[in-house]
């Protein structure tokens, strides 16, 4: 493990001094490019101003990636299910992702408002998609043999789908749910830059027009804590749920 | 008691017909094995008896009642252990019981030991070799709750010796249970050591060449596949077949 981390922290180290210094160097104004002890200081002396941002966006982004997740797994199931459906929708579905949230976002606003309502949809929409597609893929590609052995056996429909199919698809339903995890942070950032009291975009909006760079960038470093946490939780539910899986040192 | 008799069945697919007039039985507490080379159909037999085709013509019966179209009849073994990857061996062993609703733990443990998985109850199959998982695919087809077993070339994938040692095994947990057992290969040494009679199959469409009754006593050892007695079946089973494949 510590060996593992050494690679990848040694290259964020060396990164972080190659700007400190340049940035000394150089002299470059704080406005355009903060050093990162500078960025450090403030997230420390200003972290009563923010706290309340932060807290405001967690908790958007987690009832959205929840309620986004849920959903995303009943479509998967119900297109599983009713392939006929699955046939007249799933284009939809793909098309739907075509349009940039970016866009979609306004009109959300225009038909619900600056509640909450409308951040909730953007958080889902961007975290739906992910699950469902890579958990329909799942459903549907159940090993023909083991298929096969349940019908033999005289399962049912519903054993098949309940005993078989479903355990099958949940390794492909963790590879959905680790990019809608980190979607979803995103999605909540965009939701809020349309509009909000509080919230890490908001934060982020005040400090670039009054270019207050450094904030800039102390909502970013949370941005990326916030989409390491929701991953590491995920990877560790993966963990625990599959730990059938051979591991990759046994598979190889 | 389980009994099953193939009556006159017919089945084509796109044409081409792959079984006709296929008419044989298995009595209670009998070993038969079908022998044919590949392509025979035998694969066919085994989904009519299991209920996922329907013949075109012809019934089959288990125990007088008519089982044609009927899933879940017979107890199965496929040619590949076709175990789930996320249960465990005992969780495994007891899943064709578990679709009948009726799974026994306490049975299933000991089913295990006797088959000497006692340790491995607890782990995942690819954790196990392959000898070990059939063994473990047969144990489930035991402790399924119908009677009828049907085994779909089980031991073809493995290895000689690893074969020879299961045939062995498989030969002794048979004596103690003696399900009726219909067993399907295309290995001529194998149907004559396992079972009670060998029925072999022509090709294109399969239908009964010639049938053989195997009486050597019970229980079988390992050297029984050297007497002169055995050879002999042997040789007389080896030219049957090919006849059948010089058609």
């Amino acid at each position: 493990m510590l060996k593992k981390s050494f690679l990848p922290l040694s290259a964020i180290i060396g990164l972080l001094t190659a700007w400190e210094t340049t940035s000394r160097l150089f002299d470059i104004p704080s406005w355009i490019l903060p050093a990162p002890v500078a960025i450090f200081q403030e997230a420390i002396q200003s972290w009563d101003n923010y706290r309340h941002h932060l807290l405001s966006t967690i908790s958007l982004t987690i009832s959205g990636l929840v309620i986004g997740i849920t959903i995303g797994i009943a479509i998967a199931i119900m297109l599983h299910l009713m392939p006929r459906v699955r046939e007249a929708v799933y284009p939809l579905l793909i098309m739907s992702q075509n349009i940039p949230i970016i866009v979609l976002a306004p009109l959300l606003v225009i038909w619900f408002g600056f509640g909450i309502l409308p951040k909730l949809l953007i958080i889902i929409l961007v975290c739906f998609f992910p699950i469902t597609v890579a958990m329909v893929d799942g459903l549907r590609q159940t090993s023909p043999e083991l298929v096969h052995y349940m019908k033999m056996a005289g399962a049912s429909k519903k054993q098949i789908f309940t005993k078989l199919e479903l355990p099958h698809a949940i390794p492909q339903m963790f590879s959905g749910l680790k990019i809608s995890a980190t979607y979803s942070v995103m999605g909540a950032v965009i939701s809020e830059w349309l509009g909000a009291q509080n919230g890490i975009g908001v934060y982020m909006t005040l400090a670039s027009s009054s270019f207050r760079t450094d904030r800039v960038f102390v909502a970013i470093f949370f941005i990326m804590l916030l989409c390491m946490l929701l991953f590491a939780v995920i990877l560790l539910l993966e963990k625990y749920l599959l730990k059938w899986r051979p591991s990759q040192e046994e598979s190889s | 008691m389980s009994k099953l008799v193939l009556e006159q069945i017919e089945k084509g697919f796109d044409e081409q017909l792959i079984l006709a007039d296929l008419s044989f039985g298995v009595n209670d507490g009998e070993f038969v094995s079908l022998l044919g080379p590949s392509g025979s159909g035998k694969s066919t037999i085994f989904h009519l008896i299991g209920g996922l085709y329907q013949p075109d013509q012809g019934t089959i019966y288990l125990n007088g009642q008519d089982i044609v179209g009927k899933k879940g009849s017979i107890s199965y073994m496929p040619q590949t252990p076709a175990l789930l990857p996320w249960r465990t061996i005992l969780d495994n062993v007891m899943l064709g019981a578990e679709l009948a609703h009726q799974p026994d733990r306490n049975q299933a443990i000991h089913m295990l030991r006797r088959a000497g998985l006692a340790e491995y109850s607890n782990r995942y199959p690819h954790e196990l070799s392959g000898g070990m998982k059939q063994r473990a695919a047969f144990v489930r087809s035991l402790l399924s709750p119908q009677p009828f077993i049907c085994l779909d070339e089980p031991f073809s994938a493995l290895d000689e010796f690893t074969r020879l040692e299961m045939q062995k095994w498989l030969l002794s947990i048979w004596e103690e249970e003696r399900p009726s057992v219909l067993f399907v290969t295309h290995n001529i040494e194998e149907a004559i050591f396992l079972s009670d009679r060998i029925i072999v199959l022509g090709s294109k469409p399969a239908q009964v060449i010639k049938e053989f009754d195997i009486t050597f006593n019970r229980p079988r050892t390992e050297d029984l596949t050297l007497t002169n007695e055995f050879l002999a079946i042997k040789k007389e089973i080896f030219q049957t077949l090919r006849g059948v494949l010089d058609d």
